[in-house]
């Protein structure tokens, strides 16, 4: 066993980036039927700048020379473009897998049999409470029933494995049992990924984030039953919490390194949640290519040098979380050289507590501003309820 | 069960993307990603179709009985994933 050269460690030959990306989130339009307050690429409207079907495919054919194995759509609502479907199977033809993300609008039964039928699809329904009174207050109303409804569907056609995509908030993080009951109940694979204060999400993450106590209820249940739950490695800032490697995945953030987002106008960003000129390398048709993008820009070849630990230095977890994620950083005001917001040893509370200055998010397609209904939540115990 | 005597291929489903540290596989079936992690195992692997068992792959890439140990669980691992299958038990 002695004979093998002694080879960095995986996380930090990634940190150095890679050659291509290993997947991409694409967010194909910026148009959108719902408006969930927390959405991280604040859309509703569609950009009239958006990339044509022919630029798209362009953008494939190049995807495919790099073997950027399988892309991420969302949007956006990516089911309204009226060729998004050409572009999937172009997509699936040229062997770029294809995961996308939808509210469910348009998972009809006649789509949920088309997609039942192709081996290199995954459908991944948002949904945001396991119930319709916890989902609808962020997603707008109707939108659990939507969801329900695409599900149904796809079960119905036999469409195996699809996913239910959970953003874990502080009115869901108690139903994750719930959501995986779910998820058992249509053959689905339950997904939950960290909220992030990106997009209209800035203005919400203050009441919508998990708490402290929280979180390591997260962590906990993440340990104890995430092993067929799927988390896009979005809970690396909680790695701290326990011993190395008891949370699955790479836990590192991938940034301009191995992944990566093209917006809907060809703009290529740092990671989905940073839509914003501070994390903008470049743009696939201005720039030549997303290949020369990826390779060559400036942001990109910044992000892959070794970074500083900054007041996270001295930290014992520093190892374990990097410090935690860029976007949440930035787009919470806080400087990116220092603790999470959600940093596990509490070292963001003192910067989140003081004034900050909260820069606004890149792109604004929304279609005015969405507004959070309050949750009516029954007293958990009659006596809790107060007798005056 | 991984046998290094036997006939073994990669997966018709997989691609692999060679990387200076090695390569990525990726497999279109399962959606699961693998890593490997120097060149001498990307060079086996390449090769299994040439060769009728994964021990004569192992010795045409210069890999020596002292040093197959951790290659053997490396490819063990990826049997077990799918990523390998028997090519005759097609």
């Amino acid at each position: 066993m002695t004979s093998v050269a002694p080879v960095p460690r995986l996380i930090e030959q990634f940190e150095r980036g890679l050659d291509a990306p290993i997947c991409l989130t694409w967010e194909l339009t910026y148009a959108c039927n719902l408006a969930c307050v927390h959405c991280l690429s604040s859309s509703g409207k569609r950009d009239p700048r958006e990339l044509s079907t022919a630029q798209c495919k362009a953008i494939i054919d190049e995807l495919e020379r790099m073997q950027v194995f399988y892309v991420n759509i969302g949007g956006g609502e990516p089911t309204v473009r009226p060729d998004f479907w050409e572009l999937v199977d172009y997509a699936t033809e040229h062997h770029v897998g294809v995961k996308f993300s939808t509210n469910g609008v348009r998972i009809t039964a006649e789509v949920a049999a088309r997609l039942a039928a192709s081996d290199y699809v995954d459908v991944q329904i948002s949904l945001d409470g396991a119930t319709a009174e916890v989902n609808d207050a962020v997603r707008g109303e109707g939108s659990f029933a939507m969801a329900i409804r695409a599900l149904e569907n796809l079960a119905e056609a036999g469409f195996t494995d699809s996913k239910i995509s959970v953003v874990v908030t502080r009115h869901n993080v108690s139903q994750l049992d719930d959501f995986k009951a779910l998820a058992d109940r249509y053959g689905a694979t339950l997904r939950i990924t960290r909220l992030r204060p990106s997009g209209r999400g800035a203005d919400v993450w203050d009441e919508l984030h998990p708490t402290a106590d929280q979180q390591v209820e997260l962590y906990n249940w993440l340990v104890a039953k995430g092993d067929r739950v799927l988390t896009g490695d979005s809970f690396f800032h909680l790695a701290g919490l326990g011993a190395p490697g008891a949370l699955a995945g790479l836990n590192m953030c991938g940034a301009g390194r191995v992944v990566c987002l093209i917006d809907p106008v060809g703009d290529v960003y740092a990671c989905p949640f940073a839509i914003h000129d501070r994390f903008l390398a470049g743009n696939t048709a201005s720039d030549g290519s997303f290949d020369n993008v990826w390779k060559n820009s400036a942001l990109f070849t910044q992000l892959r040098q070794p970074q500083s630990a900054g007041a996270c230095g001295s930290c014992g977890h520093y190892d374990a979380c990097r410090g935690g994620c860029m976007a949440a950083k930035f787009f919470t005001g806080l400087p990116l050289d220092g603790p999470d917001p959600e940093c596990v040893e509490g070292y963001g509370a003192p910067a989140l507590a003081a004034a900050r200055d909260k820069p606004r998010p890149g792109a604004d397609h929304s279609r005015g501003k969405p507004i959070m209904l309050t949750l009516q939540r029954p007293p958990a115990k009659p006596c809790n309820e107060s007798p005056v | 069960m991984f046998e290094p005597s036997s006939p073994w291929r990669l997966h018709p489903q997989v691609a692999v993307r060679p990387e200076p540290f090695g390569a990525l596989l990726y497999h279109f079936g399962t959606r699961k990603l693998s890593f490997l992690k120097n060149r001498t195992i990307l060079a086996v692997i390449e090769s299994l179709d040439e060769h009728p068992t994964v021990a004569s792959a192992l010795v045409a890439a210069g890999v020596g009985p002292d040093q197959e140990a951790p290659y053997l669980h490396a490819l063990g691992v990826l049997a077990a994933s799918n990523m390998l299958v028997r090519k005759d038990l097609q």
